[in-house]
């Protein structure tokens, strides 16, 4: 789930207007995209490369590996399935507001395909230096340059301030994974910590999650194995109980998905939790004496 | 989005599940012809919230006269911060047994999650405690879906006949009970499918004296996103209880919650958004609302301004902005047009980074003369120190 500058990418929904836009910034930073899907525009070039009919038509002709989708949410299914049939080996959602039962029907499709799924609700993926595939600020240097931080988030804004701080305290990322805002999400902040201990770049993981749901805790139990240090910060502790905070994921049921719970198994995992996103740099300092 | 009882209960009997008889009333009057015409029956407060029973919001009649003072008396309730303000009445069902069944997204599991369970007409977390046995949990592949060899599986080797004391009425053969639990719950995850539910839960499902299965009460909720899909049932739904700036709020497709803090937060996207709040209180402050204008909301920055403005508990305001899609300068262009619009005599405080930062920076300088804070604590902290 770490992007190279070697990765083909396709664009569903390149031709428009965030499609093309994103497009642009994306090849500009250096992401090597090999086309579209737009099966109204087929055959039409955009952007100096070539729109295809479908994924599988792309596949048979240049090729790639991954796929982002720049689609509206009640077409997302079919254009998932479309790119997972066509051998796509990672799957970046940006879409927000899928219905749910479409999101789990992609996501079992993905899981039967041997496709790893991103989101849904990402702002996608960033390698500082190599390439990006999403909507992040990848060619702000403020926010994001090479390093050996990895950085996992549920959040695009609030992931690109925790990013912001890091590179203000001399720390860049190795990898910035946005796994996304839904509540049923096709990699899980416990599938990124996972990756970036495995990941022979990165000598520190920071985790940004929020209220709502058991990722926090599930990442808690692995975190508790892991030989990396891991720093988190929680957002939603100031935020009622029942009201859904924005992303559809982000919302307290009871005593379900509180900031407490989540603080707790962390801090019992080992893991130190940040009052403030601006305490990010200085707590790296610290774990990694740098 | 939650539907109450009696708009959750019509999507039951269309899929074939078994619902009592009942009339949807507003007034006492009501409640006694309904009940005239149903005979003894039972009084159920019809409002978004749960432990209804606990809170005195269900009773029983067996007469009209009875039926209306029933009514009268929950009427004048409020169960759960909600004023009641209609009944459901119902013909009373003589329950043998009561069992529990479910159908919902399991987040963890990334499937649909059927629920069975034995004791039913009770908390299903009192029920696990009760006896962890008594529940039984399929985890359904969502591409295969869930039929009657799912469904048999499932209930494998459970008793689900009439106590032995009616047993011996006979008005059911034994194991006649298990093949209608076995077709109650494959309708129930059909419903879920053809309906986009995010959780439909029967609760009890009663077993009748003469062995009829029957849905005594019923939770179902719609998942928000599948909303432009399912017109024809979305307009049943329970409406969310908002401000009166809440509810402008989503006529402008603007994500507010107020809160009764005085530093007012401007923010884009959901999770800074939150951490704005959670500074705001970290550093000795009380954030008087969540407001994002992430995704395609930063487009409505203006508005988003004249609406965290309006909340007369506002004493200042901090605007958040970090740029990933969503551009700085085109949230503080809507800013500071508003700004310049409306002459605000409280203070705002700044921190803009991320997309589009520098034109940002340059509008807010060039307009109102102001310069953004390098740090979000800052901007907060000073917005804090305003409002005291």
């Amino acid at each position: 789930m770490i992007v190279r500058a070697a990765d083909r990418v396709l664009v569903q929904g390149i031709t428009g207007t965030q499609g093309t836009f994103w497009s642009q910034q994306m090849i500009a930073y250096g992401t090597r995209i090999i086309g579209g899907v737009n099966p109204k525009k087929a055959g039409a070039e955009h952007l100096g490369l070539p729109v295809y009919a479908s994924a599988a038509e792309a596949a048979n002709d240049r090729g790639f590996e991954v796929a982002v989708m720049f689609v509206p949410p009640m077409a997302a299914r079919a254009a998932a399935l479309d790119a997972i049939e066509a051998g796509a080996k990672l799957l970046v959602v940006l879409t927000e507001h899928i219905p749910a039962q479409d999101v789990m029907e992609l996501i079992a499709a993905a899981k039967a395909g041997g496709t790893r799924v991103i989101g849904p609700n990402t702002a996608g993926l960033v390698t500082p230096g190599e390439c990006f595939v999403g909507i992040m600020p990848a060619f702000n240097a403020k926010v994001h340059r090479p390093g050996r931080i990895g950085v996992i988030s549920r959040s695009g804004s609030l992931g690109a301030l925790i990013c912001l701080n890091l590179v203000r305290a001399g720390f860049g990322q190795s990898a910035y994974i946005g796994v996304g805002g839904d509540p049923i999400l096709g990699t899980t902040t416990r599938d990124a910590l996972r990756a970036f201990e495995d990941d022979a770049g990165t000598d520190g993981v920071m985790m940004v999650g929020e209220i709502g749901g058991t990722a926090e805790e599930d990442a808690a139990e692995y975190a508790a194995t892991m030989k990396k240090p891991v720093i988190a910060y929680i957002a939603g502790a100031a935020a009622p109980e029942g009201r859904r905070m924005g992303h559809a994921g982000a919302i307290v049921m009871g005593d379900k998905g509180t900031y407490r719970s989540k603080r707790a198994a962390l801090e019992r995992a080992g893991v130190r939790v940040l009052d403030a996103p601006t305490e990010a740099g200085a707590a790296f300092t610290k774990a990694l004496g740098a | 989005m939650n539907f109450e009882e009696h708009a959750a209960k019509p999507l039951l009997d269309a899929a074939g599940i078994a619902v009592p008889k009942s009339r949807l009333v507003t007034s006492a009057e009501e409640a006694s012809s309904a009940a005239a015409e149903l005979g003894a029956c039972v009084v159920k407060a019809q409002v978004p919230a749960g432990k209804r029973g606990k809170a005195g919001g269900i009773r029983m009649a067996d007469t009209a006269d009875e039926a209306a003072k029933a009514a009268r008396a929950i009427l004048a309730m409020e169960i759960g911060g909600h004023g009641v303000e209609r009944l459901l009445v119902e013909e009373r069902i003589p329950i043998a047994r009561e069992f529990y069944a479910a159908v919902l997204n399991d987040a963890s599991a990334k499937s649909p999650v059927v629920l069975f369970s034995t004791l039913g007409g009770m908390d299903i977390e009192d029920a696990a405690a009760k006896d962890p046995r008594a529940l039984s949990r399929c985890v359904v592949d969502i591409r295969e879906g869930f039929g009657h060899r799912e469904a048999k599986e499932m209930l494998g080797g459970r008793d689900l006949g009439l106590p032995s004391p009616k047993r011996s009425i006979g008005f059911a053969q034994a194991g006649d009970e298990a093949k209608d639990v076995a077709k109650t719950l494959v309708a129930l995850y059909r419903l879920y499918r053809q309906r986009d539910a995010e959780l439909i839960e029967i609760n009890p499902l009663a077993l009748t004296d003469d062995g009829r299965l029957v849905a005594l009460d019923c939770k179902f909720t719609l998942d928000d996103a599948a909303i432009p899909r399912q017109p024809g049932i979305a307009a049943l739904g329970a409406r969310e209880r908002l401000s009166a700036l809440e509810a402008r709020g989503r006529e402008l497709g603007l994500q507010y919650i107020e809160l009764d803090g005085d530093v007012g937060v401007l923010a884009n996207g959901a999770g800074l958004t939150m951490a704005t709040m959670d500074a705001v209180r970290h550093l000795g402050g009380r954030p008087a609302n969540f407001l994002e204008v992430g995704g395609q909301a930063y487009t409505l920055t203006k508005s988003a301004l004249e609406l965290a403005l309006a909340n007369p508990r506002v004493k200042s305001l901090v605007v958040n902005f970090c740029g990933a899609f969503a551009r700085t300068d085109v949230m503080t262009e809507g800013v500071v047009t508003a700004w310049e619009e409306l002459k605000p005599t409280i203070p705002v405080f700044f921190s803009i980074h991320g997309t589009g930062e520098e034109e940002a920076v340059e509008l807010l300088r060039a307009r109102l003369g102001m310069e953004p804070f390098d740090l979000m604590d800052d901007a907060i902290s000073a917005a804090i120190e305003a409002a005291r």
